[in-house]
């Protein structure tokens, strides 16, 4: 019979460390509570039985009522496990060890993993581990995950402790425990296992904090660092994807074209300007999407996220929205999705609802290419930066218009903001090598599965009927384009333009690779043509639109399924592409009668 | 009787030491998974301009909480300088 740990603890103790640790599976790291919203398994070797090992969201109490407490609640109730994993802040045993008294109401075998070891030693904190085992009455362990330190024993006691509960067991009926009577029992252990020096000198969180969170300074430390880091991407990737896209290049001329040049003339085309063009040119975006990644990781372990939704919640209280919705705003520039699942620990569902009808809008890394594509090929050099920081500028106030027109509810039910600030902490190499190896897989993954069907399409779209020369009004895709003519010609995007914003549609990175089967040129040629083609307002235009116009349909299907029906899925998609076509139009149509 | 004010109207870098909770359960549950307990002394780190939220620390953990919760926490103030809270009410303002 299989076996299964469950591993609890709060949010932000450092499970998703450990389960990384132990599995050598890859979870997301990051210094926020409450970054684990799925459930993530892996299968771990203890001695000689293979375990399966679940990574629950963080659980503050078992009465707690978010979204993600709900889903570790819920299966700590019904589902059969060997036992409970715990995991503790050993530097914060004073408050966290009272949901071990909790879980222990449950009957199901439990063993402590107090984590952060490192932390605690070095704040002089002392726990006598023995009387502390002794007195609950179950094995505990000090580890320290983010270093390995107590990994290996950790292990040992895990196999002992398997040997000695070797069958599955379901949580008892809850007794309701007595939370006072916790509190009494909690101190008292606490006093008789827990140094903690009475006089802590300021850490160097509290002198960064003094900085960092200074009550004027705080803004636009937060404004220029934001900054800084964009600037640092785009120096750090702008030449690695130059260096990538002129290897792409050569590769197709002086060796791929060669060896496909006895084949039919359209299979040629299929090949070259479908699906090498469209794939490679998505393809350079590579190297700059992990330096993009690295950069969020980084962000996301220093704990600074916390920070900004301190600093953020006043003005988002004003919209109905909270610190929070910031900081996923903020998240959603990786990836819109998982940004969405990250609500899940907001309580109000009116507010979670608004917070992820508002996330769509945060200018994520597939919209990220576009734009890098369109700046460098139509801007100058000094100036796409800053048309690029213009572009996160706008996505942010659309957000906020968002959330105040449809604040509605939201405005009233305001959930109570209250949540941790952890320290500030360094991520370390392994997390960040881990890191970008999962973005770099999952953009691959991408590039290798729907961008090859989008790339696909467009091309039959655009070379079809094969007589017609191709993307000409006779093709297929031409012909589609006029139909789109009239919406599309007062924003000043042509009908070529048009066709790879139907792709973009499914998802945002299929525009560059369309656009590249589209014009049948890639990379370096492809910046050449686009520069010919459009001038600074109309490229302005289409970036805009394309920032705002839809969610792509990941997206869409987890607003459907996280707010539990299609209403705000529908609602957000008519939206979307009202304001994109209104933004736009007001600009084009603006910018036009300026310039004159 | 000692005068007690609420969490949101101390100002930063005072101690206090909490007496009173009128939330909801759920509020109380989870203030009290986050440190904020009867009887703790905690401390206000900061508060941020604009009417946003408070930075409060409760023994190793820093939280931090909108003025209009902590408006439900009812605490006494005490004098920072001291390390237990005085336990006579003309120490404490
Ligand atoms: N100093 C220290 N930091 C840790 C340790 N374990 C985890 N962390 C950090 O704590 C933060 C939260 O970790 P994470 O695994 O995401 O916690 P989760 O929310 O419980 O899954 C991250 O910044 C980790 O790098 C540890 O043993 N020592």
């Amino acid at each position: 019979m299989s076996k299964r740990i469950a591993l609890v603890g709060m949010p932000n103790t450092g499970k998703s460390t450990l389960f990384n640790r132990l599995t050598g599976a890859g979870a997301k790291v990051g210094n926020w509570p409450g970054l684990t919203v799925e459930l993530l398994s892996a299968k771990l070797l203890l001695g000689d039985s293979m375990v399966e090992l679940v990574d629950l969201p963080g659980l503050h109490n078992l009465h707690g009522f978010s979204e993600d407490e709900r889903v570790a609640r819920h299966f700590i109730e019904t589902q059969p496990v060997n036992g409970l994993l715990v995991v503790l802040n050993a530097t914060q045993l004073e408050r966290q060890l009272a949901l071990v008294l909790q879980l222990k109401a449950l009957g199901l075998p439990m063993l402590l993993a107090l984590n952060m070891a490192d932390e605690a030693a070095s704040r002089g904190i002392r726990i006598q581990l023995d009387t502390l085992s002794e007195k609950l009455g179950l094995p505990i362990c000090l580890v320290s995950a983010k270093h390995g330190h107590g990994v290996p024993e950790l292990r040992q006691a895990l196999t002992a402790w398997l040997h000695r509960h070797p069958d599955l067991a379901t949580a008892q009926a809850r007794v309701l425990a007595e939370d006072d009577n916790i509190e009494h029992t909690l101190d008292t252990l606490l006093a008789q296992t827990v140094h903690v020096p009475p006089v802590l000198s300021p850490s160097h969180t509290d002198r960064l904090d003094s900085l960092l969170l200074h009550p004027w300074l705080g803004l636009p430390l937060f404004f220029l660092i934001m900054l800084t880091v964009f600037q640092v991407v785009y120096g750090l990737g702008a030449p690695l994807q130059d260096g990538f896209g002129w290897l792409l290049d050569a590769v197709k001329t002086r060796w791929l074209a060669p060896a496909i040049a006895g084949l039919p003339a359209w299979a040629i085309s299929f090949l070259l300007e479908g699906l090498y063009d469209g794939i490679g040119t998505v393809m350079t975006f590579l190297p700059i999407i992990v330096v993009f990644f690295l950069a969020m990781a980084v962000v996301e372990d220093s704990g600074y996220l916390a920070r900004a939704a301190f600093l953020m919640d006043a003005l988002m209280s004003r919209m109905g929205l909270d610190g929070r919705a910031f900081v996923l705003q903020l998240m959603g520039f990786g990836c819109n999705v998982p940004a969405m699942m990250g609500a899940r620990v907001i309580r109000s569902r009116a507010q979670r609802i608004l917070t992820m009808m508002t996330i769509p809008f945060s200018l994520c890394s597939a919209r990220l290419q576009v734009f890098l594509f369109f700046t460098t090929a139509v801007f100058s050099p000094r100036a796409a930066p800053w048309v690029l920081f213009s572009l996160y500028v706008i996505s942010f106030a659309v957000t906020f218009l968002t959330a105040w027109i449809w604040r509605g509810r939201a405005r009233h039910g305001a959930d109570p903001l209250l949540m941790e600030l952890p320290p500030y902490r360094l991520p370390t190499l392994s997390v960040l090598t881990r890191q970008s190896l999962r973005e770099s897989g999952h953009f691959l993954r991408q590039a290798g599965g729907f961008i090859i069907l989008g790339v696909a399409l467009v091309w039959f779209l655009t070379h079809f009927p094969l007589d017609a020369a191709p993307a000409s009004p006779a093709t297929l895709a031409g012909r589609l384009a006029s139909l789109m003519e009239p919406i599309f010609s007062p924003l000043g995007i042509d009908q070529l333009l048009s066709i790879a914003l139907l792709f973009g549609f499914v998802a945002k990175e299929v525009v560059i690779g369309a656009l590249a089967v589209i014009y049948g040129a890639g990379g370096d040629q492809l910046s050449g043509i686009l520069a010919q083609r459009l001038d600074w307002i109309q490229a302005y235009s289409f970036m805009l639109f394309t920032l705002v116009y839809t969610p792509c349909l990941s997206a869409l299907a987890t607003l459907r399924r996280e707010a539990g029906g299609s209403r705000y899925m529908w609602a957000s998609l008519v939206w979307s592409l009202g304001i994109a076509w209104l933004l736009s139009f007001a600009f084009y149509q603006t910018a036009r009668a300026l310039t004159q | 009787m000692t005068k007690l004010c609420s969490l949101n109207t101390v100002p930063a870098g005072r101690c206090c030491i909490i007496m009173r909770i009128d939330a909801d359960s759920d509020l109380t549950a989870r203030m009290r998974a986050l440190g904020l307990q009867l009887g703790r002394r905690i401390q206000v780190m900061r508060r941020s301009p604009f009417q946003g939220p408070i930075q409060v620390r409760s023994g190793q953990t820093d939280i931090i909480i909108r003025r209009a919760d902590a408006a439900a926490v009812q605490v006494r103030p005490c004098d920072p300088n001291i390390e237990h809270c005085p336990a006579n009410e003309s120490e404490c303002n």
